[in-house]
């Protein structure tokens, strides 16, 4: 597996390969650089930010209260589409917890509403 | 209720036309093929007012365009249309006082006030001229207009006074049942006793549907760049260089709303097609250092394009000999927004001896829009007070306040669309190019008119500026 | 005779800061927002990144800004909302428009500027081709998205690797449309590597450095476009124009300070930020007019913006409470070799240290920073990698200090 190291702006483009049971990180140039790749190798995460429908049709920010496994996202994207936020929903409230069991709560970031 | 002239091209010619008849009392319809008025070349020009010294003597060009100079301003000034008569400059290197003297001479023959000046006296008119320009010609009467905004105003007016103006109206067909000609449209069948097709790029097609005349006409592309205000400082007249056999030039120009414009190029097109090319951006590059000593291409607001239609040297302005009733204006390329209001009245004198006016309503004077930009700040309290949406400044670069953009959509000709909007109040014109007030643009255009906020357009059908709410979007 | 100690123009998170800063210090300030709440652009970026620094966790734009406007509710710092100032003065007059208020004008101990920036758009690009709809810059897309639940393509190419382009990239595909590529002119990116890997790798999104868009096509809707590669010159090589069917391009080509009310007023600009010259308190050149955030200079972090803000808004304050201090001398902060710009352009001998930002301009490997004064090196320190798109920034004393002051690259 190819990619880029995001630890600092060095961008680092590091190779992760498995040899014999052992990950192997090339082209890094330090230890965390090593670390990214393995996790990118084995199990790659993200925090999801995006949009729920409300009940009156407008839309709610929200994100993953922790990272998702990165080849769930697009599950995870089809499965929020089906999603309607409640019309008094505020910053902080969760939509759902546990999505699609991947053990990370749905939770409201931003409503569009003015706050006068 | 009998409609008595229909006026088929809603640019400056149409809607002057339609103006100039509805105010004699006859009953108008204007039909444009486009989603609102000036959305043709009259959106899309210099914006220049031509004094008329370049007129070959004796051409319609050359009488429209005396006669059109002499009433644009008194027109600016009663429609409220931003206007400054700054003069021009016709910029010649030495050894090219030829040229300038053979535009004198055409001047007086035209009876176009110009003088010859030396390069001193000329830098007292534009300090910025090229140090290369060694003697000018200067006509006071030239001056500049907001183009679109005079074509949107005598559409207005001309409504204010009964005509009808029927946009996404595109003639297809023109036929006589013995009485009335019949038109069909794409928004169905209209009957007149008298057509006027002043349909600008499309008007070879209208006389070929009508069976009159049919003349050949030309495309030229003009390419512009549209400076930021701050550079308006910096020029205080129309400088054209020399003319030549492809027109008068690339010229640099301020705009009667306060911006300058460098432009146009002059390059053949099959079909009206406006848009801009990199070769036409380089040579206005490239020219305007001729004529302007500072040129300020890093201070461009926006790229654009207008075509004009050519048919021969002059203008074609008369009735059909094949068709008797209709009437067309044909080739209004330069100077055409400056002639427009002379074509306007001499179409009118050709049409009315022809008919009894119906209307009978005094002459509707049309009410100037209140712009906050103009007003002292008692005038803009007592307004906020009254309806806190003069209180909402919307456009921030061109300070555009809610209440003026509602006006805009509620007005005789209605502002449906975002750059309908934008040619009325000049929400979006400003140097952020509508990058902050198109969502609320939009949100007022949708509130106003009932439509839902998805379904809100640019400019004419199928330029909706959203395709799909989000979580409707399937990619996989 | 003063209404307010302090007038913040503007409630993004360079005005919220500076407003909570000045009102620490014991001042009567005025917030002016021109929209209908806090936050500014903060609150159309759903994305995450921000606060790792100011806060210690990571937080998205609207959670950012709505820490900052829990704490202005909960202060002495009046806010006036939907409020647009129309003109500034040198003796800090500010006349501003607001449906509350209507048209106001008060006299201030002293002015924070926090307006933010605009994105140079297709026109400053002189984009050729058609106008139609679908070009848009990526900010004004992604408020039509966020904000207005709107997407404006379905099938999309952006132009520019800046932060919001790689950004709207990622959005744009979680929304469902296909993004076909990202087109940089530069042969790098200036957006964080982090986006270009979460938001381009992660989706298969392709990027053409050194390559831009040749033109528009389609009207009134956008149809497609076509893209070359650029020479050395970045011009664009036609004979390799290629084109791509799509119904959008969003732009994320560039942000500028948008300091249009500075016109008429004394302020000296830097032509290089196109923000004020500003001295360590963030104070123009102008007596008691303050800048801060992105009015002043693009940063890349807000939570820089907030630590910037806060200087500005507590020198502000204490400007208007105690008057100019007795005027010690500035010396001149230079760019050197390397190094586009540093912030702030001049700096005190009365203090002891400084801080100063700046940003390198290319991408620099291995190299020493190297500030300077009349001989002596205030500053030197190595690093492996320095690029355009990340603000640098070095410490030093100032004790002493007598002549300009440089800072440069040793590569």
């Amino acid at each position: 597996m190819k990619t880029i190291c995001i630890n600092c702006p060095l961008g680092c483009s590091i190779e992760v390969n498995e040899m014999g049971g052992r990950i192997v990180v090339t082209g890094n140039t330090c230890a965390r650089g090593r670390d990214y790749g393995v996790t990118e190798f084995l199990r790659p995460v993200r925090t999801i930010t995006t949009l729920v429908k409300r009940e009156d049709g407008a839309v709610v920010s929200v994100k993953t209260s922790s990272p998702i496994p990165k080849d769930r996202i697009s599950d995870f994207q089809r499965h929020i589409r089906g999603l309607v936020a409640p019309a008094g929903v505020r910053p902080g409230d969760i939509i759902e917890r546990d999505a699609l069991g991947l053990a990370s709560d749905i939770v409201v970031t931003g409503v569009p509403d003015a706050s006068k | 209720m009998q409609t008595q002239v229909t006026v088929i091209g809603g640019g400056v010619v149409g809607c002057a036309t339609a103006d100039a008849l509805s105010r004699a009392g006859v009953s108008v319809l204007l039909l444009e093929k486009g989603d609102d008025v000036a959305v043709g070349a009259s959106r899309a020009n210099s914006g220049i007012v031509h004094a008329g010294y370049d007129c070959k003597p004796g051409t319609l060009k050359a009488r429209f365009n005396v006669r059109g100079n002499e009433l644009m301003w008194k027109l600016a000034d009663e429609l409220g249309v931003p206007h400054a008569k700054c003069g021009s400059l016709v910029a010649a290197p030495e050894g090219a006082e030829d040229g300038l003297r053979e535009l004198a001479s055409k001047a007086e023959l035209n009876g176009v006030r110009v003088r010859i000046l030396s390069r001193a006296e000329s830098l007292a008119v534009e300090p910025r001229l090229a140090s290369c320009v060694s003697s000018c010609l200067y006509a006071p009467d030239a001056g500049v207009i907001s183009p679109y905004k005079l074509t949107i105003r005598l559409a207005e007016r001309a409504v204010l006074n009964g005509a009808r103006v029927v946009t996404e109206a595109e003639v297809r067909g023109i036929a006589h049942d013995g009485e009335n000609f019949v038109l069909t449209t794409s928004k169905g069948e209209f009957k007149s006793l008298f057509v006027i097709n002043a349909a600008g790029a499309g008007a070879e097609a209208v006389n070929a549907a009508a069976g009159a005349e049919s003349f050949g006409t030309e495309f030229r592309r003009g390419d512009y760049f549209v400076l930021d205000k701050l550079e308006g400082e910096n020029v205080s007249t129309v400088i054209f260089p020399l003319p030549t056999a492809a027109g008068k030039g690339i010229l640099v120009a301020p705009t009667a709303d306060g911006n300058v414009i460098y432009g146009p190029t002059s390059v053949p097109e099959d079909a009206p097609d406006t848009a801009v090319t990199a070769e036409a951006l380089a040579e206005i590059r490239r020219s305007v250092p001729l004529t302007y000593d500072r040129p300020a291409f890093g201070r461009s607001i926006r790229v654009y394009a207008g075509v004009r239609s050519i048919v021969g040297e002059d203008f074609i302005v008369r009735e059909s000999d094949k068709v008797k009733g209709f009437f067309y204006a044909a080739g209004i390329c330069s100077p055409g927004l400056t002639a427009a209001p002379a074509i306007a009245e001499y179409l009118a004198g050709l049409v009315l001896p022809r008919l009894t006016p119906t209307l009978h309503e005094p002459v509707v004077v049309l009410p100037h829009a209140p712009r906050l930009t103009e007003m002292s700040d008692e005038e803009i309290n007592a307004r906020v007070a009254a309806d806190p949406a003069w209180g909402r400044i919307v456009c921030r670069c061109e300070k555009v306040t809610e209440a003026e953009i509602v006006a805009a959509v509620h007005s005789p000709v209605p502002a449906l669309t975002v750059d309908a909007v934008k040619r009325r109040v000049r929400a979006g014109m400003g140097r952020c190019q509508g990058g902050f007030c198109m969502p609320r643009v939009m949100e007022i255009i949708a509130r106003e008119t009932g439509v839902p906020f998805s379904a809100v357009r640019k400019g004419g059908a199928g330029s909706e500026i959203a395709v799909a709410a989000v979580k409707e979007t399937e990619n996989d | 005779m003063t209404d307010y100690d302090v007038v913040v123009i503007g409630g993004g998170p360079a005005g919220m800061a500076a407003a909570l800063a000045a009102e620490a210090e014991g001042a009567k300030v005025l917030v002016l927002e021109r929209d209908t709440r806090l936050g500014g652009i903060l609150n159309q970026c759903i994305h995450a990144g921000f606060g790792l620094h100011y806060f210690g966790e990571e937080l998205t734009g609207p959670e950012y800004a709505a820490r900052f406007a829990e704490r202005v509710r909960k202060s002495s710092v009046e806010v006036c909302l939907e409020a647009m100032v129309l003109s500034l003065t040198d003796g800090r007059e500010v006349a501003f428009l607001s449906p509350e208020r209507g048209l106001s004008r008060i006299k201030a101990g002293a002015v924070v500027l926090a307006m933010g920036c605009r994105e140079r758009t297709a026109g400053a690009i002189n984009l050729p081709g058609s106008r139609p709809a679908g070009v848009y810059t990526a900010g004004a897309a992604q408020r039509l998205c966020n904000i207005e639940g709107q997407l404006v393509g379905r099938r999309v190419v952006i132009l520019g690797s800046g932060d919001i382009g790689l950004i709207m990239a990622r959005r744009m595909t979680l929304e469902g449309a296909k993004v076909e590529r990202v087109i940089e002119l530069m042969p790098y990116s200036s957006g964080l590597k982090r986006n270009i890997v979460q938001c381009l790798e992660d989706f298969g999104i392709p990027i053409n450095y050194a390559h831009t868009v040749t033109r528009v096509v389609g009207e009134p809707r956008m149809t497609g476009l076509y893209y070359a590669p650029v020479d050395e010159n970045r011009r664009p090589v036609t004979a390799e124009e290629k084109f791509i069917e799509c119904d959008c391009l969003l732009l994320s080509v560039g942000l500028i300070p948008e300091n249009d009310l500075l016109v008429g007023t004394a302020v000296e600009r830097d032509p290089v930020t196109s923000g004020a010259v500003v001295d360590e308190r963030r104070m123009t050149s102008v007596p008691g007019i303050f800048s801060c955030g992105n009015v002043l200079h693009v940063h890349d972090l807000v939570d820089n913006v907030s630590r910037e803000a806060e200087t500005a808004g507590r020198c502000a304050a204490r400007y208007a409470l105690a008057g100019e201090k007795a005027v010690t001398p500035a010396f001149k902060v230079t760019a050197g070799s390397g190094v586009r710009y540093a912030l702030p352009q001049l700096l005190h001998a009365s203090e002891d240290k400084a801080e100063l930002f700046f940003r390198v301009d290319n991408i620099y490997r291995s190299c020493r920073i190297v500030v300077e004064s009349g001989g002596k090196t205030l500053y030197s320190g190595r690093r492996m990698v320095v690029a355009p798109g990340e603000m640098e920034k070095v410490v030093f004393p100032l004790a002493g200090l007598s002549a300009p002051v440089t800072v440069r690259l040793e590569i």
